[in-house]
């Protein structure tokens, strides 16, 4: 479960991206977060993932306070959300396969755990037939796909993406999107930042709209308009 | 952590080392550069000081009995003078062994052929367990009674203490220069192969990886550089000295340098070499992660 209470943020520089935030996304649901540029939608992400601490307010991701969570707490944390970015983030000198069983390797998974799991998840992204390439030689799709099974493999109760299809086409994109709502049918629950429109329309999920720090919608009646 | 893990550990850190293959390189070369001069000059030092010692324990104090005293009353006076503290050895000669060593000393001239051993006193040659403390121990014997004179060269024994001490210090300020000189590259280095990969960091902790964890296989290639470069510059020196004591052998044919060999400083030179390679590598390559990690 994610939860903000009255959450605000303010960089050093005196910039206020939040500005009293509250929210509650309970456990195994899927909701979209839209907003303009420069709304403080990556802020949200880094306050879930432990990477930016709240000015104040409290933030409670899977148990975990991250308002006064300890450092040392923070891998934790981490490995109960995994995460998706819009640039992808993988290793260009491992191949698809090891991209995934990096992950693992990580958080000290044992070998023989890796070599049960890594090929269950990439079947479950759809590249079983690619675990011997590099990700310079898979389409923008395929990566994304790569970057979810990464983000999947140590099984986090969460997901969250930061505009996962920013990078893709319309059919990608569609492609991606329902890839998504399948591993939310499987239980995790899902957090995706998007700016396309169409999709938030097509897919009829629950929509948090946030504009210059604020929440100014949140509701189950899809299509939002900013 | 699993045991199992280990095996992982190893090999990234192996895989560190070949990846980063010129860092890598360069820093095996300073270890090796360092460890050399460090270990050359101390085994030089070591010697030096054995040969300052050897010298200094030359530098005796000459106390001359009393001609009145006869034979067996100068043989007395012995115990007394192995009473002080300070003496590490009191061996008495007669005034003929006095005369026969001053003859040979003077390659047997015969000039000295007719000297009557009469015109010289019995004496005992003081060997000191502390030089430093000289002008008082030679004050001591002084007061005997049968004593009749002191001789002893103070200004060579202060000299030589000097020398020592100058010694000392000297090398343990080289030995620590090169030393925090290895431990900054070897960090240097690890923090290096740490920038290349930033990425690899970030996506470990973007997954839940310890700090612990993510800095492991930096401290093992560390140490490994470390490691390598304790061995090549172990048996590096091993040869450079062998060869400087066998030259040294065909030049001194005077024995004026005295090195002991280098069997004799095998042990505690593996064992400092070890224990600095392990030092540096790991310490280097700790505190290159510390400021990398806080992300
Ligand atoms: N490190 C930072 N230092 C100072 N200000 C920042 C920092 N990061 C973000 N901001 C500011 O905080 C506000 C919110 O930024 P944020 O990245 O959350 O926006 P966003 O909704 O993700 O935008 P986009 O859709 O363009 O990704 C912006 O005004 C931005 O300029
Ligand atoms: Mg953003």
């Amino acid at each position: 479960m994610i939860e903000f209470n009255e959450v605000t943020k303010s960089y050093s520089v005196g910039t206020h991206a939040l500005r009293g935030v509250s929210m509650q996304i309970e456990d195994g649901e899927f909701a979209f977060l839209i907003g303009p540029s420069g709304s403080g939608k990556s802020t949200i992400i880094k306050l879930i993932t432990g990477e930016l601490e709240p000015t104040s307010g409290t933030v409670h991701v899977n148990g975990y306070s991250l308002d006064r969570i300890r450092k040392r707490e923070i891998p934790y944390l981490r490995r109960t959300v995994g995460v998706v970015f819009q640039d992808f983030r993988l290793i260009e000198t491992k191949t698809v396969y090891e991209n995934v069983a990096f992950a693992m390797r990580a958080i000290g998974a044992r070998e023989d755990e890796i070599r049960d799991r890594v090929p269950y998840i990439l079947e479950l992204v759809g590249l079983e037939n690619k675990s011997r390439r590099h990700p310079t030689e898979l389409s923008g799709g395929e990566q994304q796909r790569l970057a979810i099974a990464r983000a999947l493999v140590n099984n986090p109760s969460t997901i969250i993406a930061d505009e996962p299809t920013g990078n893709l086409d319309p059919a990608m994109s569609l492609e991606i999107m329902s890839l998504l709502q399948e591993i939310n049918n499987l239980g995790t629950t899902m957090l995706v930042v998007t700016h396309d429109r169409d999709l938030v329309e097509r897919f009829g999920k629950r929509v948090i709209a946030i504009n210059d720090g604020v929440v100014v919608h949140d509701g189950m009646d899809g299509y939002y308009r900013v | 952590m699993k045991v199992t893990n280990l095996g992982y550990l190893i090999k990234e850190g192996i895989r560190g080392i070949f990846l980063h293959g010129f860092m890598s390189f360069a820093a095996v070369i300073v270890t090796v550069a360092c460890l050399v001069i460090v270990g050359g000059f101390s085994s030089l030092v070591y010697n030096v000081n054995i040969m300052v010692e050897d010298l200094n324990k030359t530098n005796e104090i000459v106390a001359i009995v009393d001609a009145s005293l006869t034979d067996a009353e100068a043989r007395s006076i012995g115990t007394k003078i192995n009473q002080i503290d300070n003496v590490f050895q009191a061996e008495f000669k007669t005034r003929e062994k006095a005369l026969e060593e001053f003859i040979a000393d003077h390659q047997n001239d015969p000039v000295f052929g007719g000297v009557d051993a009469a015109t010289l006193r019995h004496r005992y040659v003081v060997v000191l367990e502390n030089n430093e403390l000289m002008e008082d121990t030679a004050a001591q014997l002084s007061l005997i009674p049968g004593i009749a004179e002191v001789k002893a060269d103070f200004e060579m024994a202060a000299g030589f203490i000097t020398l020592q001490n100058v010694l000392h210090v000297a090398s343990i300020a080289v030995i620590a220069v090169l030393l925090v000189v290895s431990l900054l590259i070897i960090s240097n280095t690890v923090k290096l192969a740490m920038y290349d990969r930033k990425d690899e960091i970030a996506i470990m902790k973007m997954v839940g990886a310890t700090n612990g964890f993510i800095r492991l296989p930096f401290v093992v290639e560390g140490f490994m550089l470390g490691m390598i470069g304790a061995l090549i510059s172990f048996f590096m020196l091993w040869a450079m000295y062998n060869a400087l004591v066998n030259r040294l052998a065909e030049v001194d044919t005077l024995k004026l340098f005295n090195f002991v060999p280098f069997s004799e400083l095998l042990a505690p030179m593996i064992a400092t070499f070890m224990a600095a390679g392990l030092f540096v590598g790991i310490v280097g390559s700790w505190t290159s992660i510390r400021k990398f990690m806080d992300v």
